[in-house]
C-alpha cells in the first residue's frame, strides 16, 4: 500500500458554543486504505465527518481532504467525495433506478453513464428485478446496501460512512462489508465511523475517538499489542476507563 | 394523572420554545386586526375619477368641487374630449369619469332638467356600482338643497337611523370576522398539523404505546392550543376595543364562554382532519382550503350571505364561523343576553359533538 | 446545467405519485374556484323590511305597495310598536325597518313636507348604506309620482331635476363573477405554488434527505432553479387550467393578450415562488414554513385589493402593497383579461416584478445553506 496521504487533518478543533466536540485532532488518511473512526455515541465521529465532507466548517485547525482546503474549496471537496450519513437518505418515494437516477444525475453523469452503471449495480447485487420497486417496500438492510452504492456511484476518491451499520442484522453486516472491501479494491479511500468494536478488526487502520480526543491510532493489530487486550472491545475499554478521557470533556 | 400532566407540559415546551412559531401565533391576529381595521374596508375613499366638463357653468364647477371635496373621490384629471375613454380606462387609473352635458346651468333654469352622465370601469363590478351610488348620492344632495330655497311643495324627508353602529364603521363587521377567522384557523391548523407531524416522524407510535390512553394524548396535545387561542380571542377583543373602540356592550363573561366553545369546537375539527391526513401537507392544505377561503367568503364576513345563490347559502349553514359571527355581534354590539343567541350555541355543541364522534370512530378504526 | 434536469425529473415523480396530494393541488382550487366565485358579491338582491305603518292611510299604504314592488325589497311584516321594531332588528329577523308616522298623509299636503324614518341595522357598514340609498331611491321615486299628480293644482314651478344616467363599462350587468374569478384565481394559484415550494426543502431537511444533497458538488442557484420550476409549471398549468374553466362556465372576458397575461404570470410566479423558497431556507420544520408563509399569504391576500378597492386603503397600505406581489397581478390579470389593457399599461408592474423576482431569488440563493 503506498503511503500518499489524501486526508490531512492537524489540530482540528470544533466547539458549539463552549461545548469542544473535536478536542485537537490531527491524523492522515492514506490513499486506498480503509480508515475506521471508532468511539462511543457523542464521542465527536459524525462531527468530524460532517467537517471532512464539507458540511461543517471547523472552529480552526488545518485539514486538507483530496488536497483541497476545507475552508475555502469545500465545493472541490465534494466533487471528489462519496458520503453516506446516519440518517436513511434515499427517498422512500422514490424506487431504486429513480433514486440513482437522481443521485447520480446531480453529480453531472451523462444519462448513458448512469444506465450502464445502474444495469451493472442491480445485476452485481443481485436484484435486477427489483430496480422499480419503491424504496419503502425495502427492508432496512437492502436500503443500507443501496445507500451505500448510490454513495460510491460516481465513482469518488473517498468515501465516509457515518455508522453504516446501524441497525442493521449480523449477516447483512458481513454482506456490508463485503462490498466495502469490493470499493477499497476499486482503489476508493473508506473513512467509515463505527460503534461496533468488532468492525474495527476489519480496518486497515483504526482512531479510537474518547470525548472528542483521538486517544490511540494504529493497525488493529498493533492497537492489540500496544494495549495488550485480544480484542479492540477490550482496547476500547482500556482507553475509555483511563483518567485521562475524563479530563478530555470541556 | 402525573403522567398526563408532564405530558401537557412537554407539549407546551415545544409550542414555547418556537419562538418563530409564537410570533406568528400572536402577530397573526394583530396584524390581521389592523389590515381588517384599516385597510380591508368596503367603504370607498380616494377613488380617482375624471371629468369632462362640457359648460364649465357656476353649477358644474359647483357639483364638480363638491364631488371632490366628499374625500370619497380624487380628482384625477380634467378631459377636454370623451374620445379616448377606453384608453383612460385600459391605464387602470381612472374608475369612473364624469360627464357634464352642454348649457348645463342654463338648461336646469329654463327646462328645469339637465344630464350629467357617470361612466364607470365596471370591471370590479361592486366598487362600480357603491362609486356610482355614491356618486348619485351627492348630485342628489346638491339638488336637494338648491331646491329647498326654492320651497317645493310635497317633499318627503326620509331619515335613516342606523342601529348598533350609528357611525357606519367597518370595524364593527371585521373584528367578529376576524375574531373567527383567527380561531379557526389557529386551532384547527395548529392541532391537525402537529397531531400529523407525530405521525409522519413516527412519534405517535411510540405515544400509543405508553401507558398515556389514547383520548388523553389528544387532549394533551389541544390543551395548549386552547390556552394560546385563547389568548388570541382575548388580544383581539382588547385590541377592538382600544384601537378601534369596539363596544362590549353585553356580558363579557358570555363572550369568552362562546368564543372558549368556538375554540373547543375549531380544535375538533383540527383533530378530525388529523385521523383523515397523512402527513403534514395534507393536514395543511385541507386546513387551507377547507377553512380559510370559505371562513372569508362563506360566513358572511365579508359579503352578506342574503345575496348569496341559494345553493351558497345552504352551504353557509355548514360553517362554523358563520354561527360564532353572529353569536359574537349580537353579545358586543346589540348587547344581547344568551336567550338571543341561544340558538347558535346549540348549534356549535352540536358541530362539536359531530367533529368529536367521527373523530373517535376513526381513530377506533385505525387501532382495529 | 444537466443536474438541473434531474432534480426536476425527480419532483415530478415525487409529486404525481402522491395520490393524497394530487387531488388536493388539483382538483380541490379548482373546486373552490367555482363555489366560491359565487359568493363574492356586495349587489343587494334581499332586503329583508318590516313596516311600522302607524298612518294607514292611502299616501303610506301606495309608499309600502311601492316598495313591494321594488325586487330588492321583501317586506315580511309589520308592527306598531317601536320596541318591538328595535327586538326585530335585534333577532336579525329584519334588516330595515320602515317607520310611517301618524301624520304622514296630512303633513304631506298641508305643510308640504313629510318625514319618514329608517331603522336601519348597520353593523355591516356597507350593507347598511346601500340599503339607505335604495330605500331613498324607492322614496324618491314615489315622492315624484306624488309631486307629478298634485303640481298642476298647486304651483306652477316645476322642481330642478338633474337627469343622470350611468353606464358601466366593461361589464354592463355588473357581473361580479368576471372580477372575482380571476382574483380568486390568482389567490388559489399562489396558495398551491407558494405552499408547496416552501414546504419542499424544508421536508428534505425533516427526513434527512437534504444532507445527501449538501454533500454532492451541486451548486446552490441550480439546485435552487431546479426546486423552483417544478411548482412554476404546476402554478402555470393550474392558472391555465382555470381561466379556461372560467371561460367555460362562466364566460370571462378575455378581451386583452393573453400572451401577455402568461408573460407576466411567470414573472410573478418567480416572485412566489421564490418567496416561498426564501422562507424555506430560514425555517427548520415544516410547521413553522406553515405559519410563517400562512401569515403572509393572509395579509398578501387581503392587502391586494382581491374583494375591496385597493385606492381606498389608507397611504401607508400603499406603502406595504409595494412588497405585495399578489396586489401587482391582482390588478393586472384583470386589466388585461376584463380591459385589455397592452403591455405599455402594465410596464410599470412588470418591470417592479421582475427586480423583485431577482432580489427575492439572489435571497434565496444566498440563504440556502449547503454547509451547517
Amino acid at each position: 500500500m503506498n503511503k500518499t496521504p489524501i486526508i490531512q487533518v492537524k489540530n482540528l478543533v470544533k466547539k458549539f458554543g463552549n461545548f469542544i466536540a473535536n478536542d485537537n485532532l490531527t491524523f492522515d488518511v492514506y490513499k486506498g486504505e480503509i480508515f475506521g473512526f471508532l468511539g462511543a455515541n457523542g464521542a465527536g465521529k459524525t462531527t468530524a465527518i460532517r467537517i471532512l465532507s464539507g458540511l461543517s466548517a471547523p472552529t480552526s485547525g488545518k485539514v486538507k481532504v483530496a488536497g483541497y482546503d476545507v475552508y475555502r474549496q469545500t465545493e472541490q471537496i465534494k466533487k471528489n467525495i462519496g458520503y453516506m450519513s446516519q440518517k436513511f437518505s434515499l427517498y422512500e418515494d422514490l424506487t431504486i433506478r429513480e433514486n440513482i437516477r437522481f443521485y447520480a444525475g446531480i453529480y453531472g453523469l451523462s444519462r448513458k453513464v448512469i444506465n450502464e452503471r445502474t444495469d451493472e449495480l442491480l445485476s452485481k447485487l443481485n436484484i435486477t428485478n427489483l430496480g422499480d420497486k419503491l424504496i419503502s417496500s425495502l427492508p432496512l438492510g437492502w436500503k443500507q446496501k443501496l445507500a451505500f452504492s448510490i454513495a460510491i456511484f460516481h465513482k469518488p476518491e473517498i468515501v465516509f460512512l457515518d455508522e453504516p451499520t446501524g441497525g442493521v442484522d449480523p449477516i447483512t453486516r458481513r454482506q456490508f462489508w463485503d462490498m466495502i472491501y469490493d470499493a477499497a479494491n476499486e482503489s476508493i479511500t473508506i473513512f467509515v465511523t463505527t460503534h461496533y468494536m468488532d468492525e474495527a478488526e476489519y480496518c486497515d487502520r483504526v482512531s479510537i475517538m474518547v470525548d472528542g480526543r483521538i486517544e490511540a491510532l494504529d493497525s488493529p493489530e498493533g492497537l492489540k499489542n500496544t494495549y495488550k487486550a485480544k480484542n479492540i472491545d477490550e482496547v476500547f475499554l482500556k482507553l475509555a476507563r483511563t483518567p485521562i478521557g475524563e479530563v478530555g470533556r470541556g | 394523572m402525573k403522567q398526563f400532566i408532564g405530558f401537557v407540559k412537554k407539549e407546551f415546551l415545544h409550542i414555547f420554545r418556537d419562538m418563530r412559531t409564537m410570533l406568528v401565533l400572536f402577530g397573526l391576529p394583530i396584524a390581521q386586526l389592523l389590515i381588517f381595521g384599516f385597510v380591508v374596508t368596503n367603504e370607498i375613499r380616494n377613488i380617482k375619477i375624471a371629468i369632462y366638463d362640457r359648460s364649465k357653468d357656476d353649477i358644474t364647477i359647483k357639483i364638480s368641487n363638491k364631488i371632490i371635496s366628499s374625500g370619497y373621490f380624487l380628482l384625477h384629471e380634467n378631459l377636454t374630449n370623451i374620445n379616448d375613454i377606453e384608453n383612460i380606462f385600459q391605464q387602470g387609473d381612472v374608475k369612473e369619469i364624469i360627464v357634464f352635458g352642454p348649457d348645463f346651468a342654463k338648461k336646469l333654469e329654463k327646462e328645469r332638467t339637465a344630464n350629467i352622465q357617470l361612466l364607470a370601469d365596471a370591471s370590479d363590478a361592486n366598487t362600480a356600482n357603491l362609486i356610482v351610488n355614491y356618486t348619485m348620492a351627492i348630485i342628489s344632495d346638491y339638488m336637494k338643497k338648491e331646491n329647498q330655497l326654492t320651497e317645493t311643495p310635497f317633499q318627503i324627508v326620509p331619515e335613516a337611523r342606523m342601529y348598533f353602529n350609528e357611525e357606519m364603521r367597518s370595524v364593527y363587521m371585521f373584528v367578529p370576522g376576524t375574531m373567527a377567522l383567527i380561531l379557526m384557523l389557529v386551532s384547527a391548523l395548529m392541532t391537525s398539523v402537529s397531531i400529523a407531524r407525530e405521525k409522519e416522524l413516527g412519534t405517535m407510535e411510540v405515544l400509543l404505546v405508553s401507558p398515556l390512553k389514547p383520548a388523553q394524548i389528544i387532549i394533551g396535545k389541544v390543551i395548549p392550543y386552547v390556552v394560546l387561542s385563547f389568548i388570541n380571542a382575548v388580544i383581539i377583543i382588547v385590541l377592538g376595543y382600544y384601537v378601534f373602540n369596539m363596544p362590549v356592550k353585553g356580558s363579557l363573561t358570555l363572550l369568552l364562554a362562546e368564543s372558549l366553545l368556538f375554540i373547543s369546537l375549531a380544535l375538533s375539527l383540527g383533530i378530525f382532519i388529523s385521523t383523515i391526513a397523512k402527513s403534514q401537507q395534507v393536514a395543511m392544505f385541507i386546513s387551507m382550503f377547507a377553512l380559510m377561503m370559505p371562513t372569508i367568503l362563506l360566513s358572511g364576513f365579508i359579503f352578506p350571505i342574503e345575496n348569496m345563490p341559494v345553493i351558497l347559502q345552504w352551504l353557509s349553514h355548514i360553517m362554523p364561523p358563520k354561527y360564532f359571527i353572529i353569536i359574537v355581534k349580537n353579545i358586543m354590539l346589540k348587547g344581547v343576553g344568551f336567550s338571543y343567541v341561544w340558538k347558535e350555541t346549540l348549534i356549535l355543541i352540536g358541530m362539536m359533538m359531530v367533529f368529536i364522534a367521527l373523530s373517535i370512530k376513526k381513530f377506533k378504526i385505525r387501532l382495529d | 446545467m444537466r443536474n438541473i434536469v434531474y432534480i426536476i425529473q425527480k419532483e415530478f415523480i415525487q409529486i404525481f405519485r402522491n395520490r393524497t396530494m394530487l387531488p388536493i393541488i388539483f382538483i380541490l382550487p379548482l373546486i373552490q374556484l367555482l363555489i366560491l366565485v359565487y359568493a363574492a358579491t356586495l349587489e343587494m338582491k334581499h332586503i329583508d323590511m318590516i313596516v311600522m305603518d302607524k298612518d294607514l292611510s292611502s299616501a303610506s299604504r301606495k309608499l309600502v305597495s311601492k316598495f313591494e314592488c321594488s325586487p330588492f325589497f321583501f317586506v315580511n311584516g309589520s308592527t306598531f310598536s317601536i320596541e318591538e321594531a328595535e327586538n326585530i332588528l335585534k333577532k336579525d329577523k329584519a334588516d330595515i325597518i320602515l317607520h310611517i308616522p301618524a301624520d304622514f298623509e296630512k303633513k304631506l299636503y298641508k305643510e308640504n313636507k313629510s318625514e319618514l324614518q329608517l331603522l336601519i341595522n348597520a353593523i355591516n357598514a356597507t350593507s347598511a348604506g346601500l340599503t339607505n340609498a335604495y330605500a331613498n331611491y324607492v322614496i324618491a321615486d314615489f315622492n315624484k309620482n306624488v309631486i307629478a299628480e298634485n303640481i298642476n293644482f298647486f304651483k306652477p314651478s316645476f322642481p330642478k331635476n338633474i337627469n343622470i344616467n350611468y353606464s358601466f363599462w366593461y361589464n354592463p350587468e355588473l357581473n361580479y363573477k368576471i372580477f372575482m374569478l380571476p382574483g380568486i384565481l390568482v389567490i388559489l394559484v399562489t396558495i398551491i405554488g407558494m405552499f408547496l415550494t416552501a414546504l419542499n426543502i424544508v421536508r428534505e431537511k425533516e427526513i434527512g434527505t437534504i444532507e445527501q444533497i449538501n454533500v454532492t458538488p451541486i451548486v446552490k442557484y441550480q439546485f435552487i432553479i431546479g426546486k423552483l420550476v417544478p411548482f412554476w409549471i404546476i402554478a402555470m398549468f393550474e392558472l391555465a387550467f382555470g381561466l379556461i374553466l372560467g371561460k367555460i362556465l362562466f364566460d370571462i372576458p378575455m378581451i386583452g393578450s393573453l400572451f401577455l397575461l402568461f408573460g407576466f404570470a411567470s414573472v410573478y410566479l418567480l416572485v412566489a415562488l421564490g418567496f416561498g423558497l426564501l422562507i424555506s431556507t430560514l425555517a427548520n420544520t415544516q410547521q413553522q414554513v406553515m405559519f410563517i408563509v400562512f401569515f403572509f399569504i393572509l395579509t398578501f391576500i387581503l392587502m391586494s385589493g382581491i374583494f375591496t378597492p385597493v385606492e381606498s386603503m389608507p397611504v401607508w397600505a400603499h406603502y406595504v402593497n409595494i412588497i405585495n406581489p399578489v396586489a401587482y397581478f391582482m390588478r393586472v390579470i384583470r386589466m388585461v383579461l376584463l380591459k385589455g389593457s397592452g403591455f405599455a399599461d402594465i410596464s410599470k408592474e412588470f418591470f417592479s416584478l421582475l427586480i423583485y423576482a431577482f432580489i427575492i431569488l439572489s435571497l434565496a440563493v444566498w440563504r440556502y445553506r449547503k454547509t451547517v
